[in-house]
């Protein structure tokens, strides 16, 4: 028993802040003004995606929306790609839980846009086209790094993409009242239609609508919280300790206890039982955010690196906005949704499950038609993460494993654009079909997944072919490769996969997160592998290096907007 | 045009200036970056070892030392891109230009 209890706590990190994909999804009624609101919302981008349609003609239009999107547009769009629905119903449901917990998966999600700026943004900016391994392979033999970039695209998105389209059905079904089935198939036709016809041109202003959306309706709220605190955050938090404590004392506890547990929403709690595991996963956080191929492809759909720079300040700025707002939302809730028995239940605990924290909120504070906006926000949010995701996939496979790997770079633009359309179908067609195989299955781990490949194979292969010279071929395409193989097998044994998902038991690789050991493995193999290296191949790779410094560094040669 | 540009990249990087340059930027960029690492690793290590300090009190009140440290570090974040945006539109972007421009770009 003591072993069950020790293994949950270890596995608190990946699963509570996936706690929006899963858990207690009760269906509700079906809900019309949410409706209402999310048709508004599907009209606008579906007329954008067809404006956007006529001007998708080439390859360049379809991945990168002609190089033309502005920096703060940019910025925008990155952050409408990064915000998901799990960080704003999550992270505000794990607030109204346990308090100061929620706020530090906020700062991990945060601390890895920084360093993508300061180690990255320019350099991608400045030596890439339309995929992150346009930059992977600058100098490389194509073929072998080609491929293990697409690969471990391929790998990453589809982790993401389950698990995002398993939390829509159970969030849809939670919010809208539509059975989950129906969900995941309008979120995977819906999602198809903007990248099939509007490519990233409808891609990017779908994320922005969102953005702007989500970041107003969550600003909305947070300002009607403040006012009632008085706008005083000490005032907010001393109620919700006030508001707690008196919960605590209506189960019985002595009053000295009844503070105590009171006061421990001001404290971390649970979040962390064990330093390694707490480690590991700030570490998957933080590099795996400089590594997620759909957030890298956004760095080629502005004209320069100094937009590229300002896309980061941009989406950086706009994210941590959002993660101080739903801290504010979470206390918000303790205030307003715990008091209220009309959102609890019998036994005191959330109407529709604990993530619905933040939606109950919203009726508290605007009543149904603020419930019903918030809802449809939530459902956009959950699609442009999506088409995001599709999109970086689909270019993948066409411009890297067909147009470079199996045409040798002689594709035409027309046929590259017909692959990525192929793949895109088949992609949404594949989303929708995983989604419903794991509707009753516990997901939780792969979006820590996907951070976790990420970070021990993308972002290894692109620092050090951005920045060491001894850097080789097979260095990168085989490194990488042991990098993504390790964080792929540990999590397989860590307890997220191995003790919840398939009931082994005690998990082999005691740890929540694979980073801590999966990061320094793809860097040491790459390392390794390319010291060892002495065939012909490895000569043009480190000879290539200078070349390769200065046009990242200055731009000298850099695809502009006129090219594509 | 691709000669020109070879030519261009190999005058440009024998210019001492360049190599400076890329120096003091690549420094920023690195000093930036073990500031934020080194910030939210001790940041998880004192809730991993000293959960106790984060739950103190501030002031008076209930406000543990924890938000703001919290906080302060998401606004760390936000405010370091910031410091390295200003710097290369300030500084790095025109030097970088001028070299260029010295080069026949």
């Amino acid at each position: 028993m003591r072993a069950l209890i020790a293994a949950l706590a270890l596995l608190l990190p990946a699963s509570a802040f996936a706690a929006a994909l899963e858990g207690e999804a009760q269906r509700q009624p079906i809900n019309w003004v949410a409706i209402a609101m999310f048709v508004a919302f599907v009209g606008l981008t579906l007329w954008i995606t067809k404006a956007a349609a006529a001007r998708t003609r080439t390859a360049s239009d379809f991945y990168t929306a002609g190089g033309g999107i502005t920096g703060f547009q940019n910025g925008l769009a990155m952050a409408g790609d990064y915000m998901s629905a799990a960080s704003f119903l999550g992270i505000s449901a794990q607030i109204f839980a346990d308090g100061y917990d929620g706020l530090i998966y906020s700062t991990g999600f945060l601390v890895g846009w920084p360093i993508l700026l300061f180690l990255m943004a320019e350099r991608l900016r400045n030596l890439g086209r339309f995929t992150f391994a346009d930059v992977a392979s600058y100098r490389f033999a194509q073929p072998p790094v080609r491929s293990f970039a697409a690969v471990s695209t391929l790998l990453v998105v589809s982790f993401y993409l389950v698990a995002q389209m398993v939390g829509a059905g159970q969030l849809i079904k939670l919010l809208f009242g539509l059975p989950y089935a129906a969900a995941v198939v309008i979120v995977g036709g819906l999602m198809m239609l903007y990248v099939l016809f509007g490519g990233m041109r409808a891609t990017t202003w779908v994320q922005i609508i969102k953005a702007v959306l989500l970041l107003g309706g969550a600003s909305f709220m947070a300002v009607m919280v403040l006012a009632q605190a008085g706008f005083s955050l000490e005032t907010l938090f001393a109620r919700a300790v006030e508001v707690k404590t008196q919960a605590a004392l209506a189960t019985g506890v002595s009053a000295d206890q009844a503070l105590a547990q009171g006061r421990a929403i001001m404290a971390p709690g649970g979040f962390i039982k064990d330093p390694v595991s707490a480690i590991s996963f700030g570490l998957a956080l933080m590099l795996g955010t400089a590594g997620l191929p759909h957030i890298l492809m956004r760095f080629f759909t502005v004209p320069d690196a100094k937009e590229a720079r300002k896309s980061v300040l941009w989406a950086t700025g706009w994210i941590g906005y959002f993660y101080i707002l739903t801290f504010i939302i979470g206390f918000g809730a303790i205030l307003l949704v715990g008091t209220n028995a009309a959102y609890l239940d019998g036994q005191g605990a959330l109407r529709g499950g604990s993530n619905m924290a933040a939606i109950h909120l919203a009726h508290a504070i605007g009543g149904n038609a603020f419930l019903g906006f918030i809802s449809a926000v939530a459902f956009a949010t959950i699609l442009a993460v999506v088409a995001g995701l599709t999109l970086s996939a689909a270019s993948a496979v066409s411009h890297d494993l067909y147009a470079t790997v199996l045409r040798h770079g002689q594709a035409s633009s027309a046929d590259e654009l017909r692959v990525s359309r192929i793949t895109t179908l088949a992609l949404g067609a594949l989303a929708v079909l995983l989604g419903l195989v794991f509707e009753k299955q516990n997901v939780a781990f792969m979006v820590s997944l996907a951070f976790a490949l990420a970070a021990s194979g993308n972002f290894p292969v692109l620092i050090l072919s951005l920045l060491w010279s001894g850097c080789t071929t097979r260095g990168a395409a085989w490194g990488g490769t042991i990098g993504l193989l390790t964080a792929f097998v540990l999590t397989l044994l860590s307890p997220a996969v191995w003790t919840t998902t398939f009931a082994l038991g005690d998990a082999p690789f005691p740890y929540s997160s694979a980073a801590i050991v999966s990061v320094p493995a793809g860097f040491l193999a790459i390392w390794l592998i390319s010291l060892v290296d002495r065939s012909p191949r490895a000569a043009i790779d480190k000879a290539g290096y200078p070349a390769q410094r200065v046009r990242a560094e200055t731009g000298i040669g850099a695809f502009t907007a006129s090219d594509h | 045009m691709q000669d020109e540009q070879d030519r261009l990249a190999a005058a440009v990087a024998a210019d001492p200036r360049y190599e400076a340059l890329v120096a003091r930027r690549s420094q920023l960029g690195w000093t930036l970056s073990a500031i934020i690492f080194i910030a939210f690793v001790g940041y998880l290590l004192l809730i991993a070892f000293h959960p106790a300090l984060l739950a103190m009190p501030v002031g008076a009140g209930v406000t543990s030392l924890g938000i703001p440290l919290g906080l302060g570090l998401i606004l760390l974040a936000i405010a370091l891109t910031g410091v390295y945006v200003r710097q290369a539109n300030r500084h790095h972007d025109a030097q970088m230009a001028a070299i260029l421009r010295d080069h026949g770009a």
